[in-house]
């Protein structure tokens, strides 16, 4: 009995503090009401999901959908205004914002490192050796000058975002190996390489701990800073992108996502913020 | 009341056939296109647009086959021992062990497995990463073993006391009981026991998932890594929903479907033989 009253002490403390959180930040969705509908991108979903949880528990008239698709639906179907506010894991194109009048703002930055694990002597790799590598035609430490063991190349499914950034930017469009063991988290990617002295893998920036060891890309060690001044170039922006300038509730969400609650958000989801 | 449980399974058999048809509706532009045989035989590699599962296929049946293989000696080792030697408490110790195994969730035993036996297959055998066909069906063996130890124990026991007491008068011994007698008699419910474990092996997502490395490659080996068609729908699940790659994923679910539709089967005319046997 006493464990029960102590759970519900707890429960009503957390949304005690919650609303007293939540407050400041999220006082602008006050008496409005409305539904907001978002697509797009796969790599947004985590965020605007706890935007729309921290909104809707906040005043539940204003209701947030998320739907995924991809970057290039989220544009479309903004564009032809399917959605009110799309996602993109990459700018629009000139002749997008121009033929659909968008007006994009990019609220996150999301960089992607090659690591390995800290007992691996090899640090440092070119962009030449590293599409070697991924495509199976460089398969021992040894001709990269670490200990004389197979390489045990780690990738992630194909619907990642962190895997499309990787592959388009670090291995600029070269082949992964059909023999790669493929892991389905970020979290996942960085148990295998710390369990693993001969794998190498990829992560999103923000997990690189101690755990794991980034190796450096031309010399440049992704790192947060490096991602953020932009001299590691395996990075894209996360985008949301309106027709015409945000408006009402859309714009609402937008300036939250910019505020230091959302930008909070941002980094808890493993994302570098703008701000 | 009879009408209340009669609804009930009426739902249930409803849900079941509901399945297939949800799987055969979305699925049908793919199997009517008619590069249902490509889809089935071919290799996967989505950016040269090739969608075919046979090496998910191929890792399922690998895996669930070595799960058999390692968990069949082991449960059937365990219940000679829990029918014969183990009386009284001994017994229920051992019974209330094997309850406590079937209830651990799948996700601890993939993680232990992961700290542990992963770096121990990688280190023991000098290829591969320790991501491999072994390493999981090492686990699932291990997981489907209290459903087939309890199952196995049901079905010696079950054997007719009459016919072990008249063994037992004629001077056999508890070994040579289990052997001549039990053993023989009991062979359709060990069967069904190994044909559920199967099925359990196939089924499982999480193990092969987390253990099995989910290579796109036709595995060559046991210690490489393979992908099973369980993993795979997990792993296509979050791809656009209107893509050729999404809807393989119906495919996927249709082979995994008839596959268990057939070990039902299988069941069955072994649970028939059994009783005719019985009368």
């Amino acid at each position: 009995m006493k464990k029960i009253v102590f759970c519900f002490a707890f429960i009503a403390a957390l949304g005690c503090s919650n609303a007293v959180f939540a407050n400041n930040a999220l006082e602008a969705f006050k008496g409005q009401e409305g539904i907001v509908k978002v697509a797009g991108g796969t790599a947004h979903i985590p965020v605007i999901k706890e935007v729309a949880k921290r909104i809707a528990r906040f005043n539940p008239k204003v209701i947030v959908t998320v739907a995924g698709g991809g970057s290039g639906v989220g544009i479309r179907q903004v564009g032809e205004g399917l959605v009110d506010i799309g996602n993109a894991g990459r700018s629009a194109t000139e002749e997008e914002i121009s033929h659909y009048n968008l007006v994009q703002v990019k609220w996150a930055v999301d960089g992607v490192g090659v690591v390995v694990s800290p007992k691996n002597s090899v640090k440092s790799l070119s962009t030449k050796q590293l599409q070697q590598v991924f495509a199976g035609a460089i398969s021992n430490w040894k001709e990269l000058g670490g200990e004389d063991h197979a390489i045990d190349l780690y990738d992630r499914d194909s619907a990642s975002g962190t895997r499309e950034v990787f592959v388009k930017k670090a291995l600029k469009k070269g082949a992964v190996n059909g023999g790669a063991n493929v892991v389905v988290s970020n979290g996942a990617m960085k148990t295998a390489i710390a369990g693993d002295p001969y794998g190498i893998g990829y992560v999103s920036v923000g997990h690189i701990d101690s755990t794991v060891t980034p190796v450096a890309l031309d010399g440049v060690v992704p790192t947060i800073p490096a991602v953020q001044d932009g001299s590691y170039p395996v990075a894209r922006g996360l985008y949301s992108s309106t027709r015409g300038k945000a408006t009402g509730l859309s714009a609402l969400l937008l300036n939250y996502l910019l505020s230091p609650e959302g930008q909070k958000i941002v980094e808890e989801n493993g994302f570098i913020g703008v701000k | 009341m009879t009408r209340l449980i009669r609804a009930a399974a009426m739902v249930t058999g409803i849900c079941t056939i509901a399945v297939f048809f949800m799987m055969l509706i979305p699925g049908w532009p793919l199997f009517s296109h008619g590069h249902l045989l490509a889809l089935l035989a071919g290799g996967w590699n989505p950016t040269s647009s090739q969608f075919g599962i046979l090496p998910m296929i191929v890792g399922s049946t690998a895996i669930a086959g070595g799960a058999l293989l390692v968990g069949t000696p082991l449960s059937l080792g365990v219940a000679f021992v829990t029918v014969i030697f183990a009386r009284g408490r001994m017994r229920r110790i051992l019974l209330s062990c094997v309850r406590l195994m079937s209830g651990v969730p799948t996700v601890v035993y993939g993680f232990v497995a992961l700290i542990y036996l992963v770096p121990f297959i990688r280190s023991q055998f000098h290829s591969g990463s320790g991501f491999s066909i072994l390493t999981s069906s090492l686990v699932l063996g291990l997981l489907i073993s209290p459903t087939m130890i309890v199952l196995f124990v049901n079905a010696l026991d079950g054997v007719d006391p009459r016919a072990r007491r008249a063994a037992a008068t004629l001077g056999a011994t508890p070994v040579q009981r289990l052997l001549y007698l039990q053993l023989s008699e009991a062979l359709p419910g060990l069967l069904s026991g190994v044909v559920m474990g199967l099925g359990r092996a196939m089924g499982d997502t999480f193990i092969s998932l987390m253990l099995a490395g989910n290579s796109i490659n036709m595995p060559g080996g046991v210690l490489e890594s393979a992908r099973t068609l369980t993993a795979h729908i997990a792993l296509v699940m979050a791809v656009d929903f209107h893509s050729l790659e999404f809807q393989s994923i119906y495919l996927c679910g249709f082979v995994l479907y008839l596959f268990t539709f057939m070990l039902v089967l299988i069941l069955r005319a072994v649970d028939h033989r059994f009783q005719r046997r019985r009368v």
